[in-house]
């Protein structure tokens, strides 16, 4: 164990890093990397999904992560198997989670658009969601103003999640909810259609 | 001082002491050469071992011997029985982990000798400094009078996917409407526990839509089985299943009380498909018999097993309790409570990878933490879309030295009267989302 720590101690000094994954000690629980590992067989490696009703993780915001995992531990958000899994992590084990997934390279799902209506998500966007998911809802805005990734994120994914919102299945902050509905009332299931097609398109 | 690799770094520093403690361990690895790992099997578990290592430590030279040049999962491969899937979009091939650095080689190990460190095989002898065995599992077909692995080229078991799926599948649509399958589940434990009474689901989705008036029957030597309740409210609700023991659905399910033999298969009669249980006997158009189950053949061969054909294993770094240097994950490790399945082997595989790559570093094993996610699609037609699932976490008991379930997580899909037709749905779009991640993160 000696041996060990000065060896992280000298690398450390020399400006290398180590990953917790190989050098754990075995006091601190599992390592961020060995956590994050276990979440691949859904989510893919490194939290890039190449399935289209499982959202990537790669890139999310650390604070988007915990705040989503620890509602799915509650009960408040909807899940089918997510509360089940999320029950078995820690408060320390889901923050290494995030920090882990925060780090991850994130890349737009490669999926299909419907250009037309791209265009009216894109009008619709601006209206009622840019204020907070700024720059078309772009993994680098969402990054710097701490909110979920819409850009690029997987359409059927996204589709579920506004459902739930929309249905009042799952709780949103008030100016979301407000402006949700307003767009919903106005444009209908189409809206959101719209929606999905442009995050689909970037 | 940036350009240091963590290798050159060791060989570099006066640290390098505690490296070259760790290499004269091994013959094979002297003169500074990078560690070596050999992966014998490249299914699940092993070919995410080896990924995973080369993703934690580039330094370490990976082989994995494999016989085939491509794999095809057993997850899903009910789903080419119904003719929703080809057997094509089953299939993998290696080249993704050669992108990862993995040296990969087709051919057959026989035998470890594990005093020289040396793995045996068709192809010559590769040596390691630690060695993964993830060989699967192998048939005791000798507990079933006249079914051999001869036999079950035309009464297949289909319980390796492959050309035995694409022959099963063939048969039901040779049928004729009105036809009867016969399935024969195996005795605990076997791979994929609730793979048999999906592949019944799967096969009365297909006789459904293509032939109304064809039946399944089950011959279980259980008395019950994974997701128990789920797949006969799933059964009720799609198919007319009746109860356990009743006829009149199209599926019929015939259990086995503690202490009985009633539907403990006998024997098979090849040329009239026709079975014997200890109590029943079943002729049949098409029949399934999935035998009895064992660690893959190389474990045996190996000396990795114990004396009922599994293999013990220290659950924090899947090392052999039998041999020393050699890792075992997957189906043929005895790793409860997790169950044999593809994630848990995933999950194993990338435990003993963080476990192998610590230890050649001269560091400890880590705490490991496991997950096993496992759905099964009950129907996935337009207006009953059904997919169902079960799910844990689990941790290492540093104090009791084993593997437990995580208090509170994980359980069943819910039933009764907490079913969710809308939840349904979406778990059979999350059962291939699951299938195209699992997969990529195992060969690509």
């Amino acid at each position: 164990m000696k041996k060990v720590k000065a060896l992280q101690a000298a690398m450390v000094a020399c400006g290398l890093a180590l990953t917790g994954a190989v050098f754990a000690d075995g006091h601190g629980g599992p390592s961020a990397e060995a956590l994050s590992y276990s979440c691949a067989g859904c989510h893919g490696t490194n939290g890039l999904s190449s399935g289209p009703a499982s959202p990537t993780l790669a890139g999310m915001p650390k604070s988007v992560m915990i705040e989503t995992m620890q509602g799915f531990k509650s009960g408040d958000i909807p899940a089918t198997i997510m509360g089940r899994i999320a029950k078995g992590y820690t408060d320390a084990e889901i923050e290494k989670m995030g920090d882990f997934f925060a780090k991850q390279k994130f890349m737009s799902a490669q999926q299909s658009s419907d250009a037309m209506l791209a265009k009216k998500g894109a009008k619709l966007h601006d209206k009622y969601c840019e204020k907070c998911h700024s720059e078309g809802g772009s993994i680098e805005m969402a990054v710097e103003d701490e909110v979920g990734v819409l850009a690029g994120q997987w359409k059927p994914y996204l589709h579920y999640s506004l459902n739930d919102f929309v249905s009042g299945k799952r709780p949103m902050p008030k100016k979301m909810k407000k402006k949700l509905e307003t767009m919903h009332k106005k444009e209908g299931d189409a809206g959101i259609q719209a929606l999905l097609e442009f995050y689909a398109g970037k | 001082m940036s350009k240091f690799t963590r290798r050159n770094f060791l060989k570099a520093s006066g640290a390098a002491a505690a490296a070259a403690s760790a290499m004269s361990a091994s013959t094979f690895a002297i003169g500074g050469a990078g560690k070596k790992v050999v992966v014998v099997g490249g299914g699940m578990g092993g070919a995410t071992a080896a990924k995973y290592i080369r993703m934690m430590d580039s330094s370490i030279e990976v082989t994995l011997i494999e016989a085939n040049k491509d794999y095809y999962t057993c997850f899903m491969s009910n789903e080419v029985l119904s003719g929703v899937r080809d057997i094509d979009d089953i299939k993998f091939g290696y080249t993704g982990l050669g992108k990862h650095g993995v040296k990969v080689v087709h051919a057959m190990a026989t035998g470890i000798d594990d005093a020289k460190r040396v793995v045996k095989t068709s192809a010559g002898d590769f040596g390691y400094d630690r060695c993964i065995v993830a060989p699967g599992i192998d048939f005791k077909y000798d507990m079933i009078e006249g079914y051999d692995a001869k036999v079950a080229e035309d009464i297949p078991h289909a319980w390796k996917a492959g050309s035995q799926t694409v022959t099963l599948r063939k048969q039901l649509e040779a049928m004729k409407d009105g036809g009867t399958v016969c399935i024969c589940p195996p005795p605990n434990p076997f791979r994929c526990p609730p793979g048999p009474y999906e592949r019944a689901s799967q096969i009365a989705m297909y006789l459904k839509a293509k032939k109304p008036k064809s039946k399944i029957i089950m011959l279980d030597p259980k008395p019950k089985f994974s997701k128990f309740g789920l797949f006969q409210e799933g059964w009720t609700k799609h198919y007319g299943y009746k109860g356990q023991n009743n006829a009149g659905g199209m599926i019929e399910w015939y259990g086995t009380p503690k202490d009985s033999d009633d539907n403990v298969l006998q024997s098979v009669d090849a040329k009239t498909k026709t079975v014997v249980t200890g109590f029943n006997e079943i002729k049949a158009d098409v029949l399934n018999v999935i035998p009895a189950q064992t660690a893959g053949k190389i474990a045996k061969a190996a000396g990795l097993t114990n004396d009922k054909g599994w293999c013990p294993v220290n659950g924090k770094t899947f090392e052999s309790t039998i041999k020393k240097n050699v890792h075992v994950i997957g189906d043929a490790a005895i790793a409860s409570p997790l169950p044999k399945s593809g994630y848990a082997a995933s999950s194993e595989g990338k435990v003993a990878a963080a476990a192998i790559v610590a230890l050649l570093n001269d560091g400890k094993a880590p705490t490991p933490t496991y997950v096993n996610t496992c759905y099964s699609v009950i129907s996935e037609v337009d207006g009953a879309m059904d997919g169902i699932s079960v799910a844990m976490v689990y941790a290492w008991d540093e104090k009791s030295g084993k593997i437990i379930k995580v208090k509170g997580s994980g359980g069943l899909t819910p039933s009764g009267k907490d079913r969710d037709a809308d939840m349904r749905a979406r778990e059979v779009k999350y059962a291939h989302s699951w299938f195209e991640n699992i997969t990529a993160d195992t060969f690509g």
